[in-house]
């Protein structure tokens, strides 16, 4: 494309945990003692294994209630969209916005991107590179932004205990959401940029 | 910027971009100035704003903020005469109830064991870095730094807070704590300290590769 060389064309491979530039042949890096590969390994599948994972925790994340509220004999169990809800009635739309796009569009957003630069890469697909490269670096930067929920409930939860008169309690939902967070995280993290520019390359 | 290879150069000269393997050869860079790779766009390197020292400084500052943003309360609330407040500890605690105990250790791990882990490498790296030292056990510290970062979540943790406030503010009194405080100051520091910026003590130090 514009001449640089390749890693593979120069005989050398990167370490990812502390930057050397190792021999091709080379294991594990000989400055930091990490173990080196020249692509994440089984990085395709383990992707795969993490996002579909991440997919179906993601609907009792979203049907099961996340919170049980008892607030002066009113009791009431909260999912993830009626939360938003809430906020949006009480007039606070900045906040419902917030946790919309903290719990709702950055996983789906996750989703829908990892998804496509699996299928992309998987068809070696020369389509717009450097664009997905960025896609890429977004969700890695965004991804972890939805760990939001989980904290409020947390915080919430420990804030409002009065015996008798009102409390609030984490229910299972919170669990299942907390999941899609980590798989998520971890499938962006077993995700192998690498392999969009494969497809420059016939033999790799 | 970065040049692209002359056919032979020494390989320890070398940067290799991590989002798509195309290799140049670095060249020094001033403090705010930025090395992109061509192919892909991605920050290659940056130049250090920081110096050691003033690493250092800023690590042992962390220490201090962390121990008042878990000491203090984050938040106090009050209802009908009854009052109530929360460490980060004890809303990590909230979170350990029956089948979810799971998501506490995430939790716990993401605002208070990570951070904390960081600080304390960090401030054992630097302290003997401070003094051109290579520290016992540097390898795995900096190993351990590195796999740390994604994992904590201050910036998250903060404006959990603020959520928090917002959504009980409509049924309680809700008053900030002296945590949140120290929390957001211990935010931007983990940020100027924790960064990838670290990994420049492998070469300043001049670990040799066994």
């Amino acid at each position: 494309m514009n001449g640089i060389p390749f890693a593979h064309e120069k005989g050398v491979v990167l370490c990812h945990t502390c930057g050397y530039v190792c021999q091709e042949d080379a294991h594990e890096c000989p400055r930091c003692e990490s173990p080196v590969h020249k692509r994440k390994p089984n990085s395709i599948t383990r992707t795969w294994a993490f996002l579909i994972a991440g997919l179906i925790f993601y609907i009792p994340a979203n049907l099961m209630p996340v919170m049980y509220t008892s607030l002066l004999s009113n009791n009431s169990q909260n999912t993830i969209m009626s939360g938003v809800l809430e906020f949006l009635e009480s007039g606070s739309w900045d906040i419902a916005l917030l946790i919309f796009i903290a719990s709702v569009v950055v996983p789906c957003i996750k989703f829908l991107v990892l998804g496509t630069l699996l299928i992309t890469c998987q068809r070696r697909s020369r389509w717009a590179m450097r664009e997905r490269s960025r896609l890429y670096r977004f969700i890695e930067l965004i991804g972890y932004w939805s760990m939001l929920d989980v904290l409020v409930v947390a915080l919430v939860a420990a804030l409002v205990q009065f015996r008798g008169l009102s409390t609030i309690e984490p229910r299972i939902g919170i669990l299942f959401f907390g999941l899609v967070v980590v798989m998520t995280m971890f499938a962006a993290m077993s995700f192998d940029p690498r392999l969009i520019w494969d497809a420059e390359v016939e033999d790799v | 910027m970065m040049t692209s290879l002359p056919p032979t150069h020494e390989q320890s000269d070398w940067i290799i971009c991590e989002h798509c393997d195309s290799v140049y050869e670095s060249a020094p860079l001033k403090k705010h100035e930025s090395a992109y790779c061509v192919r892909c766009k991605a920050v290659l390197a940056r130049g250090h704003r920081l110096t050691v020292e003033q690493l250092l400084a800023l690590t042992i500052a962390a220490g201090m903020l962390f121990v008042f943003a878990n000491v203090f309360p984050v938040i106090s609330i009050s209802l009908k005469g009854l009052s109530n407040q929360v460490t980060l500890w004890q809303s990590v605690q909230a979170l350990a109830h029956g089948d979810i105990t799971l998501i506490a250790l995430v939790a716990g791990l993401a605002i208070i064991f990570a951070p904390l882990l960081q600080i304390v490498l960090l401030f054992w790296v630097l302290i003997y870095a401070h003094s051109g030292k290579i520290a016992p056990g540097f390898k795995m510290c900096m190993r351990a730094l590195e796999h740390l970062r994604p994992w904590s979540m201050l910036e998250v943790c903060l404006l959990g807070i603020l959520v928090a406030i917002v959504k009980l503010a409509g049924m309680l009194d809700v008053h900030p704590g002296v945590g949140l405080w120290a929390m957001a100051m211990l935010m931007v520091l983990i940020i100027l300290i924790a960064g990838r910026d670290i990994r420049r003590l492998w070469d300043e130090l001049g670990v040799e590769p066994s």
